[in-house]
């Protein structure tokens, strides 16, 4: 209805609801919950694109909406709505109750009241006001799509920015009681370049979290420098041939390999589906002994970062591979009601309408002793992946990367650029051949899309070689 | 929840006087969503959710058009929208004058479909519960099916404007997938699944999912590996669309005007194709289950030739790059800041132009060395539109006189122009998919790389 969401009492962003919140929890714990969970937001968001010298969309959105989760045993049903009255979301309350098939009878958990609030947004109040205003970034795009003109070859040029602001309050019948105030601001680079039949692309994307002055410190020179030179170093390129061969992946957004191939399934999620080949692995050797990989939400700035996960817990730095041996699985709450794992502070979801999942935050491969030259001089006959494009991985771990420039690799050296590669594999066979790791870790921005939406993270890596890979190829 | 479309267009208006803004538009969806999903009997996630989304765009005075999403759909919630919308308009592109569409008032065709009960969270468990144990019941190998889903929708869609436009439809839709793992020992585990459409759970033949969902899984566990190299391609019917659709910038007027189409404004007419090969979008087609009557501008939907005989014969066009090309729009916008353009619902046929065909590559009886794509996965990696290149992971078997054997792992690479010029038959049978109609479609010489 056009007028649910305005009765009150309701959800007030800013102020305490502790004893509503409270009221609806006691209302889901009387009616048979083990566990109630409350996740309420007020998004305002804002993107802005520059198509060549234009201004071609300005496309601002807010929202509010709540997402309700109740367990019951090792079951957990999930309500999400626009109507953050108090009628509204004991009707949502309800309606997860009954989806459950809970009676009063099967009730015995307490429900002792919310703790003292955790305000982690209060040094965050003013973000909104601090980031740059729509004139100030259509300037900038304008100038870094203006940088993007090298010559007449660059035939298309995008600059695109986005700025999401989150708040958030979330409430659950083990007492937590947090607010927090999230601000993530993306900017992007595209350019086609043609001459004649030959024709290519170049793209680079840059990212932060809680920095609302960020966008204004970026060096759009520099940025559109690196993606001139990547889109005009393969406008020629020639189709790489396909086959087996050892490849240097780059550092940087390199490291989505292993995020998709291998940090998935490093996820509870996957643990609770059987659909991970490391379920039973914990303490045993995975990958090569080279390798120590890390998940963690802390790094300053950095796109995965978070002051408390979805589920109101603050994250923790988690060492998922030591030295080639699984040390830990990324867990959330219904990860360890399931499979046992503790939870790492990696309860996350898209938005009010995804109920959070087990999912990576700031995910990399540790730096190593060698260089870059180290990796490449190691190699007679290989690929140097510079840039990696998107992939994915099946539902049995198979692994799929489009590589967006690469050079072959002559006798230690690099030579040509190559287009068309795709690297193939599965994660259980491809890390115990990561037989090198440079010294130059470098993180990147991303997005991660799976069971509980669209994600920001960071994947990163130093220059590491793998032994022997499938490149597809023609 | 019930949404009151015209209660919404009356506050809209009533706030935009207040705001002294003369022209706007909306587009706004109002949905329910019920799903669950199992494991091993027991039950995984249930969700439920109401949603209501509301985007606006406001025109300003100097003929700017400015936009705002939003859920909030209070007295207050519309307002600043409206407030975001003008601010946004002050940055509107100079470039593109935007209008409401000519033929947002044109009279359209609702189809009558009676709209379906939700059956509840409790029906679809049990629904799903059983589909999955009989899916595992199918097969030993068959350890788990560890995607699955039921779910039933329920929404609304309006348009409206501020010159009197208003249309809205309703419909209810239902849709349950199945992917199963199987394993044998010393193999590597395999994965397939079906999914299946319906207006309404009832209307699901949820037996075929099970069925097809179990044959195709027991029929990769025996794969092997298949040698790097050049081979006659059978695609399915959905291979086929899912290529057509990757590379539908080619028939889309907003991708050429942004220099991302390999398409000219001047290509209407020439010959993309073999003379056997007809495509159109219709989004109207009775078996299309998420058909809608008009566009995000209001533009009823229509049927659409888009090659025929070969030949490039329309574009898919919004307002504004319909204007462009000085003819109609289509039925294919999608209202935002900036109006994006896409197909609906793409039938592919073979023309009676069909000379050039070898009709005796039929994938049941030819007995011929040939690869067989049963699906292509990994399509927003793998495929460079602007380019027209692809290189795309796939599920699939290898057939060699008459016995096939599925592919371990492999990858197809191309170019759609090669493709669409070197198709050497259109099998006569065309099947229903997902995401359209096609017959299965051969082409000669396409690389697949293998572990080879």
């Amino acid at each position: 209805m056009v007028t649910s969401s305005i009765k009150s009492p309701e959800i007030k962003f800013g102020e305490c609801n502790k004893l509503l919140l409270e009221e609806l929890i006691f209302y889901g714990i009387s009616l048979g919950a083990d566990f109630v969970e409350l996740f309420i937001e007020n998004s305002d968001n804002s993107s802005v694109l520059a198509e060549q010298d234009f201004i071609t969309s300005v496309s601002p959105s807010f929202g509010k909406g709540a997402g309700i989760r109740i367990f019951k045993d090792k079951r957990d049903g999930f309500v999400s709505t626009n109507d953050l009255s108090k009628q509204g979301l004991m009707r949502s309350i309800s309606q997860a109750i009954e989806m459950l098939d809970i009676s009063k009878e099967t009730n015995y958990s307490e429900f002792n009241g919310l703790n003292k609030l955790k305000d982690y947004g209060k040094s965050k109040i003013d973000w909104l006001k601090e980031v740059p205003t729509i004139n100030e970034v259509s300037e900038k795009l304008l100038l870094s799509t203006k940088s993007l003109k090298k010559n007449n070859k660059v035939t298309v040029r995008k600059g695109s920015y986005s700025r999401n602001w989150q708040e958030v309050i979330i409430a659950s019948s083990d007492g937590t009681y947090v607010t927090d105030i999230r601000l993530h601001q993306t900017v992007g680079l595209n350019v086609i370049t043609n001459d004649s039949q030959h024709r290519s692309n170049g793209s680079r994307r840059f990212g932060s979290h809680g920095v609302p002055n960020e966008f204004r410190l970026w060096d759009h020179e520099k940025a559109a420098n690196e993606v001139c030179e990547s889109s005009m170093n393969m406008l020629y390129a020639d189709y790489v041939q396909a086959g087996q061969m050892p490849v240097v992946l780059a550092n940087k957004f390199g490291g989505v390999i292993f995020h998709e191939a291998c940090g998935h399934l490093l996820e509870t999620t996957q643990i609770e589906r059987g659909t991970t080949p490391f379920s039973d692995k914990l303490n045993e050797k995975i990958a090569h002994e080279s390798v120590t990989a890390i998940d963690e939400g802390l790094s300053e700035g950095s796109f995965g970062s978070l002051s408390i996960d979805d589920e109101g817990m603050e994250p923790e730095k988690s060492i998922l591979i030591k030295d080639g041996i699984l040390k830990k699985f990324i867990s959330d709450r219904a990860g360890e009601l399931r499979t046992g794992h503790k939870r790492t502070g990696s309860g996350r979801r898209q938005n009010y309408s995804f109920a959070a999942a087990s999912r990576m935050r700031n995910t990399y491969i540790a730096k190593g002793k060698y260089t870059k030259d180290d990796l490449i001089t190691s190699i007679s006959d290989g690929l140097y992946c510079k840039s990696m494009g998107g992939g994915s991985v099946g539902a049995t771990g198979q692994f799929n990367f489009a590589v967006e420039e690469g050079y072959l690799i002559k006798n230690g050296k690099l030579t040509k650029p190559v287009k068309g590669a795709t690297l193939i594999g599965d994660a259980k066979e491809v890390m115990p051949k990561i037989s090198m790791c440079g010294n130059d870790l470098e993180l990147a921005p991303g997005f991660c899309g799976s069971v509980s939406g669209s994600i920001n993270v960071t994947v990163g890596q130093p220059h590491i070689k793998v032994d022997s890979i499938t490149v597809g190829g023609r | 929840m019930k949404m009151n479309a015209k209660e919404i267009t009356t506050q809209i208006s009533n706030s935009a006087n207040i705001l002294n803004i003369e022209k706007w538009d909306y587009g706004a969806s109002f949905s329910n969503d019920y799903s669950v999903q199992v494991d091993k009997g027991k039950a995984k996630q249930l969700k439920a959710s109401q949603k209501q989304v509301l985007t606006l765009r406001v025109w300003n005075k100097k003929n700017l058009v400015g936009i705002t999403t939003t859920s909030d759909l209070s007295e207050k919630g519309i307002t600043r929208a409206l407030q975001q919308a003008c601010i946004a308009s002050e940055f509107g592109n100079k470039n593109e004058v935007i209008d409401f569409s000519p033929l947002s008032k044109n009279p359209i065709k609702v189809k009558e479909i009676e709209k379906q009960n939700p059956l509840g969270i409790k029906k679809l468990l049990t629904i799903l519960r059983r589909a999955e144990s009989k899916l595992i019941d199918s097969h030993e190998s068959i350890k788990s099916i560890p995607y699955n889903g039921l779910s039933e929708s329920f929404y609304e869609r309006t348009y409206a404007n501020s010159d009197g436009a208003f249309r809205n439809y309703s419909k209810s839709q239902a849709a349950i997938y199945l992917y199963a793992r199987a394993e044998e020992k010393n193999k590597k585990p395999r994965s397939a699944g079906s999914v299946k459409l319906g207006y309404g759970i009832e209307d699901i033949d949820i037996e075929s999912c099970i069925e097809e969902a179990s044959k195709k899984t027991i029929a990769h566990l025996n794969y092997s590996s298949i040698k790097t190299g050049k081979y006659l391609v059978c695609l399915s019917p959905d291979a086929f669309l899912t290529m057509i659709n990757a590379f539908s910038s080619i028939f889309n007027a907003r991708s050429i005007i942004d220099g991302l189409s390999l398409s000219s404004k001047d290509s209407i007419g020439e010959m993309i194709s073999i003379p056997a090969l007809n495509i159109y979008d219709d989004g109207l087609n009775d078996k299309n289950i998420s058909s809608a009557p008009f566009d995000g501008e209001g533009t009823p939907t229509k049927k659409l030739s888009l090659i025929n005989k070969g030949k490039l014969e329309n574009f898919l066009h919004s307002e504004s790059t319909a204007k462009i090309f000085n003819t109609k729009p289509t039925g294919h916008a999608g209202l935002g800041s900036k109006v994006s353009v896409s197909p609906d619902w793409l039938v592919v046929e073979r023309s009676n132009d069909c000379s050039e065909l070898n009709m005796t590559l039929e994938h049941i009886e030819y007995k011929g060395e040939f690869v067989y794509i049963e699906e292509l996965n990994a399509i927003h990696a793998g495929v460079r539109a602007s380019q027209g290149s692809f290189s795309l992971p796939f599920d699939g078997w290898h057939y060699i006189n008459g016995e096939k054997s599925s592919i371990e792992s492999a990858t197809v690479a191309g170019d759609i122009k090669y493709l669409l010029k070197n198709i050497i038959n259109i099998e006569k049978k065309e099947e229903l998919t997902t995401s359209g109609i096609s017959p299965h479609v051969w082409i000669n010489q396409l690389s697949v790389t293998g572990d080879e």
